[in-house]
């Protein structure tokens, strides 16, 4: 069967005040980076995962997305299907 | 009194709500483990604070996937009475079963700190002792207990008088300075407020103990 690989980024809702990525922020303008206008603090989950086509191998992967690596109450994801190793 | 105490990997105040329900208040404690599907005949259940499975993910994220969140869901289901405690409340919230989701704090700190709270309801069981408005001292302790849920998520739980506590300074800045939230039908509540640690005036005061003894009037047990 072949293998896939995916990426899932999470980050929190535009809504969401973001204290982790202010602090970052803050950070970076004082290393004179005064240009950067707001940094928002995000994961990025990489997967690899057998399926028999990729239609299947994208089911999976958005509902385990929307299921347990992000909590829609707070966050937003995205889901990239990189390669298909045979 | 029966009360089920969860313990997942990684939890800190399961033994903590254990003396205080079984040492305080002489019921009987059973601790039950994550990985069990089912669950003993029981008055009431606790999901005490901690950092189930490494807080991995998000708080609560993984704990909420746990086994025995199956048979908590179907006791809460059948109107037992569900108390989640800080990481407790963060796993309810994260399984669907209470409103809302637990945030990093807004000023990032880690707080631990003797809170006062304020009682918003008096519905659920657990909060039966006190009249609205009474304020109570409970100890916090969180790195991520910022209460959010969107503005018609606060509307509803303001309709369904689902806030059950709330800060009067907001050391975290939860939405509404929520402190604590119960479902629909007020049989499972969430705090981030520790009341086993609030059960011994040796350890700084009691009204956690008044809390958990409300439940008792709830049962009309004695």
């Amino acid at each position: 069967m072949p293998c896939f690989h995916a990426t899932v980024r999470v980050g929190l809702r535009s809504s969401v005040l973001d204290p982790a990525g202010e602090a970052v922020c803050a950070a970076a303008q004082r290393l004179g980076h005064g240009a950067i206008q707001s940094i928002r603090i995000g994961k990025a989950i990489e997967i690899r995962l057998d399926a028999p086509d990729e239609a299947t191998a994208r089911q999976q992967l958005e509902s385990l997305s929307a299921k347990l690596l992000a909590n829609p109450v707070m966050e937003t994801w995205s889901l990239e299907l990189h390669s298909r190793e045979d | 009194m029966h009360v089920g105490v969860v313990v997942f990997p990684g939890a800190n105040c399961d033994r903590d709500v254990g003396w205080a329900l079984a040492g305080c208040l002489g019921w009987r404690v059973t601790f039950l483990w994550h990985q069990d599907a089912t669950v003993p005949k029981l008055d009431a259940l606790v999901l005490p604070g901690g950092f189930s499975y490494g807080d991995y993910l998000r708080c609560g994220a993984i704990a909420s996937s746990a086994p025995l969140l199956g048979a908590v869901a179907d006791f809460a289901a059948s109107g037992g009475p569900v108390l989640g405690i800080c990481n407790g409340f963060q796993v309810l919230t994260e399984a669907g079963l209470l409103p809302g989701g637990l945030i990093r704090n807004r000023g990032l700190h880690f707080i631990c700190q003797d809170q006062t709270v304020q009682v918003a309801s008096c519905r659920s069981p657990w909060l039966r002792h006190f009249a609205v408005g009474h304020s109570l001292t409970l100890p916090i302790a969180h790195g991520e207990g910022c209460y959010h849920i969107d503005p018609p998520g606060l509307r509803q739980l303001e309709d369904h008088d689902q806030i059950a506590l709330r800060y009067l300074d907001n050391p975290n800045g939860s939405v509404g300075r929520i402190a604590g939230v119960s479902n629909k039908t007020g049989n499972v509540l969430g705090l981030m407020p520790h009341p086993e640690r609030a059960c011994d005036q040796a350890t700084g005061g009691t009204d956690g103990q008044v809390l958990f003894r409300g439940l008792v009037n709830w049962m009309g047990l004695s």
